[in-house]
């Protein structure tokens, strides 16, 4: 039967597709804007290894919206105003991000416990407030419990265009203390000479994850907000091993996920607009993961392999050079596969030729290596690397010359 | 220089792998990353002896303890213990890890910690008797600790926790004994302890091999060096191992030409 | 208040609110002191998702397929959790953070696509639980416990929570001391040769068996809030590793008992008609005594390294 609808609806959302509101492209620029910013400064909170306390300042906004609600309209207003509603829970976003700084610096608890601690906390008393607002039976349908989940549908042009600006500004005054945040979570103590206040930068940080968390709550709801601070900078990561690539990345995958699940959510009924966006954040962050050049999966396992295949070569080789016999499978079936070694154990003529240049550059290396003036040349010494790399033939000739007198032991 | 073979699963025995010496290490290769930690390491630690493990940081030190242990997958390698898989002699070796790998704030009691050294006795549910305790404290009074058999953890100094660790292993009452880095940020007391002890131990017929940093003192503390930088440099007689050709060979140009001259005396 | 209508209404849910409790706050010290406080969000976050597909598999509202769902999806988010940490070379809360979001959303996307309209299974049911609606309706009074009759018809989530505080305090003290060892020495645990990586996993099953069996009793705020509030009072009371645990059983307890009596019958005093959510109250008093214990606790100052 879910099927049946489906089909129905992805029918008519295509014929729909050209013609999408006004509201819902407001929407997903908005989002674009807010996942652009989020993913720059998601990736210095997590170059700082603080990527939960985005949970615990999300979460912690309930409270300020039900408070804000039943203040607003306890002075006769409309309790649905969403600059009020955002207002408050900025309020108690920023008490909850005291009390995290609190717990953890004036008692023995660790940041995990103090971010778990505010987070349970603060939503279990603004779930308590929302049934308050039940009870007093002024907000009938007051609605506050979208902001769980977020929700664009029947968004007011207003709202869709506080959240559209909102995103702007905060992408760009990410952009604007990128340097700072950079420095700061790189290299603190550097920071700090160079006169940088680092808990000012942490400060503006925290201030800018609130922003983006406040403004991305009524799209993506404060349970998942977390996911677009986060999945953007560690999908970047997988691409990259300089910090202000990631950042540049990070930045464009957020802003296209934002823009694409919201693209992809307008299109069908059935498609919530939050759970959507960080499902395709989490399909760019699981293909990284596998296919990502170098450090994705895929790729660390082949050079595992590879790697040992070496290793066991290297050895291998060595021993045979030493005569000593290869006595393990594994070593004598690579050296045998690369025609170096008979299947007796013998070396080839081909393996006594190989296994003589092994045992030559490793001489070399421990030559290289005890020589105090060449530390930064021996320092590329992993045991599998030829000496030619590292070393002109000029030098490697003056090092043969003090190889030739010293028999090995 | 000599080379080990590379042996997997324990399945190769190499021409003098039928020993039964307390530690054997065979080939031994080790990577954290794409530079390995150690390469064909070998190593052997004779009965009844106290060997230094000596090299610059991230010589590999404390990775080969980590590997014997099992901590870390070698990527190839064989180490035996006794003549077996060290799996299967665990309970024959006691371990003191680094002091900074603990989080001292665990809530427990000195005592606690050294009661810690009998699990494999006291199994699950077996309850601690007036016994255990006896032999935690006499553990505690061969390192000068008994008086604070009741303090929390978390008051001690340095030196004290590293003597608690060392009381711990006592109470393992094994043959061979692991430590790394035990006299790192240690007061002299302290180190003045757990050398004796750790001597009376060799005395009693068990292996004691030490990570060591202090070049100074390895002479007057160990009968045996292995010096160890990614490969293994030297092994044998402390008098034989620590030469400035092998030092610089292990230190390359990080030991000074005045230290270099300071202890080789 | 203390009548037959006590009995009928408040006990049952009272007893059950104090065993789910206790039930997350147990795992919830080791998991304290092994600096993995969070991995109790994280499970109780997918077991959303869990009982969408446990339902979704079923085709019905029965308890078993859905605990079995979010049981499994709660060991499936803990692997992937290990699992992505080790290949990207994540930081825990990075990882974690990454896997119980898109499992989450996953299921919030699942349920919306399926027709659960004619059943009662939303997010705020899986976030909030209801606890109110846990009454024993056999119940006549205080006899009615001593009558077999009667006691068939407890609300079935009282004997399943309690058995769940069973096993999780009977493994907890079976495992008690390879526990203390490897949370507070890994390195010394492994060379004693114990199973340390099954000790955390058997942690983390633990923890996932209170979840589930908490989260449809009393829902996932509870859970979060009792795997860490409860121990984190309690470190802050005492060094010694028991008597936190007791001690957080107590808050845990506490929590349970003054947030139900509070949310059922603070609003009435206060001359309001409705009650208010059992489950957020019970979370803001286990937060209130955490602060309390903050701010006054014997033992809250942290080390001076």
């Amino acid at each position: 039967m879910a099927g049946a609808s489906h089909r129905r609806s992805s029918r008519r959302s295509s014929a729909e597709m050209w013609g999408l509101g006004y509201n819902a492209a407001l929407v997903a620029i908005g989002a674009g804007l807010l996942g652009a910013g989020a993913g720059i400064t998601g990736s210095f909170l997590v170059l700082r290894k603080r990527a939960l306390v985005s949970d615990a300042i999300a979460h912690a906004t309930l409270p300020g919206i039900a408070l804000a609600f039943l203040v607003m309209v306890a002075l006769g207003g409309e309790g649905r105003n969403l600059a009020g509603l955002l207002t408050g829970s900025a309020l108690s976003a920023w008490f909850g991000l005291l009390c995290v700084g609190w717990l953890t610096h004036a008692t023995r608890l660790s940041e995990d416990a103090a971010i778990g601690a505010v987070l349970s906390v603060f939503f279990g008393f603004g779930i308590l407030l929302l049934t308050v607002i039940q009870s007093l039976n002024m907000g009938r349908q007051a609605g506050l419990e979208t902001f769980l989940l977020g929700s664009t549908a029947g968004m007011l042009y207003s709202d869709a265009l506080t959240i559209a600006i909102g995103g702007g500004l905060a992408t760009l005054a990410a952009l604007v203390l990128r340097r700072p945040m950079l420095t700061a979570a790189f290299d603190p103590g550097y920071a700090v000479a160079t006169g940088l206040d680092i808990r000012r930068v942490d400060l503006a940080m925290m201030g800018l994850v609130m922003a983006i968390t406040v403004i991305g709550i009524k799209i993506v709801g404060l349970v998942l907000i977390v996911a677009m601070v986060i999945l953007p900078p560690v999908t970047a990561r997988f691409w990259t091993d300089r910090a202000d690539r990631v950042v540049l990345i990070a930045g464009v995958m957020g802003g296209l996920t934002g823009l694409v699940g919201a693209l992809i959510s307008a299109l069908a009924p059935n498609l919530p607009t939050g759970p959507i966006i960080v499902l395709t954040g989490s399909l760019a962050f699981a293909i990284s993961l596998l296919i990502a050049p170098r450090r994705g999966a895929l790729a660390a396992l082949l050079a595992r392999h590879r790697y040992q295949r070496h290793v066991h070569l290297r050895q291998g080789l060595l021993a045979l050079a030493l005569n000593h016999p290869v006595h393990e499978r594994y070593t004598l079936r690579l050296l045998i596969h690369a025609g170096l070694a008979n299947p007796d154990g013998t070396a080839t003529d081909e393996g006594r030729a190989a296994a003589a240049r092994a045992l030559l550059d490793e001489s070399r290396w421990q030559v290289l290596r005890a020589d105090p003036a060449q530390e930064i040349a021996a320092s590329h010494y992993d045991g599998l690397r030829p000496i030619e790399t590292v070393l002109t033939p000029d030098q490697i000739a003056q090092i043969d010359a003090r190889l030739a007198p010293r028999p090995l032991p | 220089m000599t080379l080990g073979l590379a042996a997997r699963d324990g399945r190769i025995v190499a021409p003098d792998d039928t020993t039964a010496a307390p530690l054997a290490v065979r080939g031994l290769t080790v990577t954290y990353g794409e530079k390995p930690a150690l390469f064909a390491l070998e190593a052997t630690f004779d009965a009844g002896v106290m060997s230094a493990i000596i090299g610059p940081n991230g010589a590999g030190k404390s990775t080969l303890l980590k590997a014997v242990l099992g901590m870390v997958t070698p990527v190839s390698g064989n180490i035996r213990a006794f003549g077996r898989p060290v799996s299967e002699v665990l309970s024959r070796i006691a371990y003191v890890p680094q002091r900074a790998t603990v989080d001292w704030d665990f809530p427990t009691r000195v005592i606690d910690v050294v009661l810690m050294g009998m699990a494999r006795e006291l199994g699950l549910l077996r309850p601690i008797r007036q016994d255990h305790r006896d032999r935690a404290v006499a553990c505690l009074s061969r390192v000068g600790m008994e008086h604070f058999a009741d303090r929390q953890i978390g008051q001690l100094s340095g030196g004290q926790q590293q003597r608690v660790f060392l009381a711990r292993a006592l109470a393992q009452g094994a043959e061979l004994y692991l430590l790394d880095e035990p006299f790192a940020g240690v007061d002299a007391a302290t180190e003045k302890t757990i050398v004796a002890v750790l001597k009376s131990l060799r005395d009693a017929g068990a292996t004691v091999v030490v990570v060591h940093h202090d070049l100074a003192t390895v002479a007057s503390y160990f009968e045996r060096a292995l010096l160890i930088n990614t490969t293994r440099i030297a092994e044998g007689p402390v008098a034989d191992v620590l030469t400035s050709e092998t030092l610089q060979a292990t230190y390359g140009g990080r030991l000074a030409q005045a230290q270099l001259a300071q202890i080789l005396g | 208040m203390i009548g037959a209508e006590f009995v009928a209404l408040s006990l049952p849910p009272i007893l059950i609110g104090c065993l789910a409790a206790i039930a997350c706050a147990i795992p919830g010290n080791f998991l304290l002191l092994r600096k993995q406080a969070l991995i109790g969000d994280a499970i109780s976050h997918v077991v959303l998702p869990g009982i969408v597909v446990g339902f979704l598999v079923s085709g019905t509202v029965s308890t078993w397929p859905m605990m079995l769902g979010a049981g499994g999806a709660a060991l499936v988010a803990v692997l992937l959790i290990e699992g992505i940490r080790r290949v990207g070379k994540l930081e825990p809360g990075a990882a974690m953070g990454v896997v119980f979001s898109t499992m989450f959303a996953g299921g919030v996307l699942l349920l919306e696509q399926s027709d659960t309209s004619s059943v009662h299974l939303d997010v705020q049911h899986a976030l909030y639980g209801n606890l109110e609606s846990l009454i024993w309706l056999d119940a006549t009074g205080w006899a009615s416990l001593l009558d077999a009759q009667a006691l068939a018809g407890v609300p079935p989530e009282l004997p399943r929570m309690a058995i769940t505080c069973l096993i999780v305090t009977g493994v907890t003290a079976l495992l008690w001391r390879p526990l203390k060892i490897s949370t507070f020495d890994e390195g010394f645990a492994r060379a004693l040769g114990l199973p340390v990586r099954a000790l955390g996993l058997a942690l983390v099953i633990m923890a996932a068996m209170a979840a589930v069996a908490a989260f449809d009793a009393v829902g996932s705020i509870i859970v979060i809030a009792m795997f860490i509030c409860p121990p984190a009072a309690a470190r802050l009371m005492t060094d010694r590793l028991a008597h936190q645990v007791w001690l957080s059983v107590g808050f845990a307890t506490l929590s349970a008992v003054m947030g139900y009596v509070l949310a059922g019958y603070g609003p009435l005093w206060l001359g309001f008609e409705n009650s208010v959510s059992a489950a957020g109250m019970i979370a803001t008093v286990s937060g209130l005594i955490l602060a309390l214990a903050a701010v006054l606790g014997p033992r809250r100052a942290p080390r001076v390294a």
